[in-house]
């Protein structure tokens, strides 16, 4: 009782220490999604299958986040980001587009908006993971079944630089 | 006074060398703050050069703009086809800017070698009628490739500004002019999860076999032509597929029919394309024409 009251005062005065004098500049708010981030696409285990099952998609995956922390045009967006967490949430993605039995517990694609991230930034992430599906034979039909689900994210994963978003007051 | 110059010439060249050779680190940084410049977008997804030089299948323009340019990039493609038929040889070679995947400006040249025929007809064997194009294309609405949640297709519109050569004979053949333009509106929809495109194109048009017999008729003007594409790609870097062209049939001594073509597009790398097919390019002066389609392009 009493070990873990002190605990519990340690935690919190630690936490005051944590916390930093001058106040954070308020986030850019999030534009509205405009494209659904994991919707279930299957009815069956048919394409989820065509991944390899669930150890199959987390291999590829993994592959896929290699490729892309190793493509010289987009992997400077990645510096100081938690790779091995946004590989856990791709694959729950992925896993969940495809009817494999996982939920996506990931925030929405709209995080992706205050990035600068060009046209040419996202494609050249599908070819990486057009790379990692054909490395990893998952069959052309399946590859783009799931392609065809992430292609209307672009709308949210690529900044639009004529017209930055208005900070909230 | 010459040491004084010496040592000013050193340290300007110093000074510059240091300018223009940055250090690694620094050069490093440079290239990876660089937005990539070129050929953002993904394989194929531009398209061929159709016979007249603008993005599309082998006959029919599509509503992509050609190259591999992103909205922030520009692209570009150059082509040569050759179109070997059972009397004639149609060849064409060009090329096309594509800006910001939104306007193709594309220039290419056809020529049609009458080979023996030309020769029963008096003009010579191996006579040629050559054909300029000009061609414009904007796009108006939509992404054929990332609008996969939305039945809208990408839409454009275009012209072709042709010039014909042989003025002389095609107004002996009874044709009014030779020069016209061709103005089209086309719809092309990639349906990524079935690995479909399907292309329908609609031309405002007077020249009679592209424009190699030169623009107009007898009392004929302008028709209203179809025309279409569908392809199947099984494969990143394959495509298959089919397509017609209906054309008008102006020129009472030399019926026209439409044009149709079964393709097989390969691009080995994302930067060439060959495409091999073969052709019923439908009744042509003498009589029906079919044979062989070989086209290379090259895009960025
Ligand atoms: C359809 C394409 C894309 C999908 C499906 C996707 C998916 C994801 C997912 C699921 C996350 C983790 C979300 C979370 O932490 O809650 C994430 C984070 C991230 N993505 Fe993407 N992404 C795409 C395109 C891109 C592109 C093109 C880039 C840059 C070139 C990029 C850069 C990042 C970065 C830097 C993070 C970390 C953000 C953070 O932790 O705050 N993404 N992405």
């Amino acid at each position: 009782m009493f070990r873990s009251l002190s605990l519990w005062i340690g935690l919190s005065l630690s936490s005051i220490l944590v916390v930093p004098a001058v106040a954070q500049p308020a986030p850019l708010p999030l534009p509205p999604a405009r494209s659904a981030t994991a919707p279930t696409i299957a009815q069956d285990d048919r394409l989820i299958r065509a991944f390899g099952g669930q150890e199959g998609l987390r291999a590829m995956t993994a592959d896929f986040m290699r490729r892309v922390l190793a493509d010289q045009r987009i992997a400077i967006f990645f510096v100081g980001f938690d790779h091995a967490k946004i590989e856990g949430h791709l694959y729950n993605q992925f896993c969940q587009i495809l009817n494999g039995g996982c939920v996506y517990t990931g925030r929405d694609m709209n995080i992706h908006a205050h990035m600068g991230i060009t046209e040419a930034d996202f494609y050249a992430l599908v070819e990486d993971l057009q790379a990692a599906m054909t490395a990893h034979k998952v069959p052309n039909w399946a590859q783009n079944k799931l392609l065809a689900v992430l292609a209307p994210q672009a709308r949210d994963v690529i900044a639009v630089p004529s017209k930055p978003l208005e900070p909230q007051n | 006074m010459k040491r004084v110059r010496a040592i000013a010439a050193y340290t300007l060249a110093a000074f510059l060398l240091a300018m223009v050779q940055p250090s690694p680190s620094v050069a490093q940084d440079l290239v990876q703050d660089m937005p990539q410049a070129f050929s953002g977008r993904l394989k194929l997804t531009g398209g061929v050069n159709q016979i007249e030089g603008a993005a599309g299948g082998g006959f029919t323009p599509w509503a992509l703009i050609g190259g591999y340019g992103t909205k922030d990039q520009v692209g570009g493609a150059m082509f040569a086809t050759q179109v070997t038929l059972d009397d004639f040889t149609v060849q064409s070679f060009g090329g096309l800017i594509g800006w910001r995947n939104r306007l193709e400006i594309s220039a290419a040249q056809q020529s049609f070698d009458t080979r023996e025929v030309g020769a029963a007809l008096g003009l010579g064997r191996g006579f040629k009628i050559t054909q300029n194009t000009m061609g414009l294309k904007i796009r108006l609405v939509g992404d054929a490739v990332l609008d996969q949640d939305r039945l809208l297709p990408q839409i454009a519109v275009g012209a072709q500004f042709k010039s014909n050569d042989r003025g002389g004979l095609v107004r002996a053949l009874g044709a009014q002019d030779s020069q016209g333009t061709d103005y089209y509106v086309s719809a092309t929809k990639l349906f990524l999860a079935h690995s479909t495109l399907v292309n329908l194109t609609v031309r405002s048009t007077q020249a009679n076999q592209y424009g190699i017999l030169g623009f107009g008729g007898l009392g004929k003007g302008r028709s209203l032509e179809s025309e279409g594409s569908i392809a199947y790609l099984p494969r990143q870097d394959l495509a298959f597929g089919f397509e017609w062209r209906t054309k008008p049939d102006n020129l009472a001594i030399a019926k026209e029919e439409a044009a149709m073509d079964l393709f097989v597009a390969y691009a080995p790398t994302k930067n060439w394309s060959v495409t091999a097919g073969y052709a019923d390019l439908g009744h042509i002066v003498t009589r029906s024409q079919t044979g062989l389609y070989v086209s290379v392009n090259t895009s960025f």
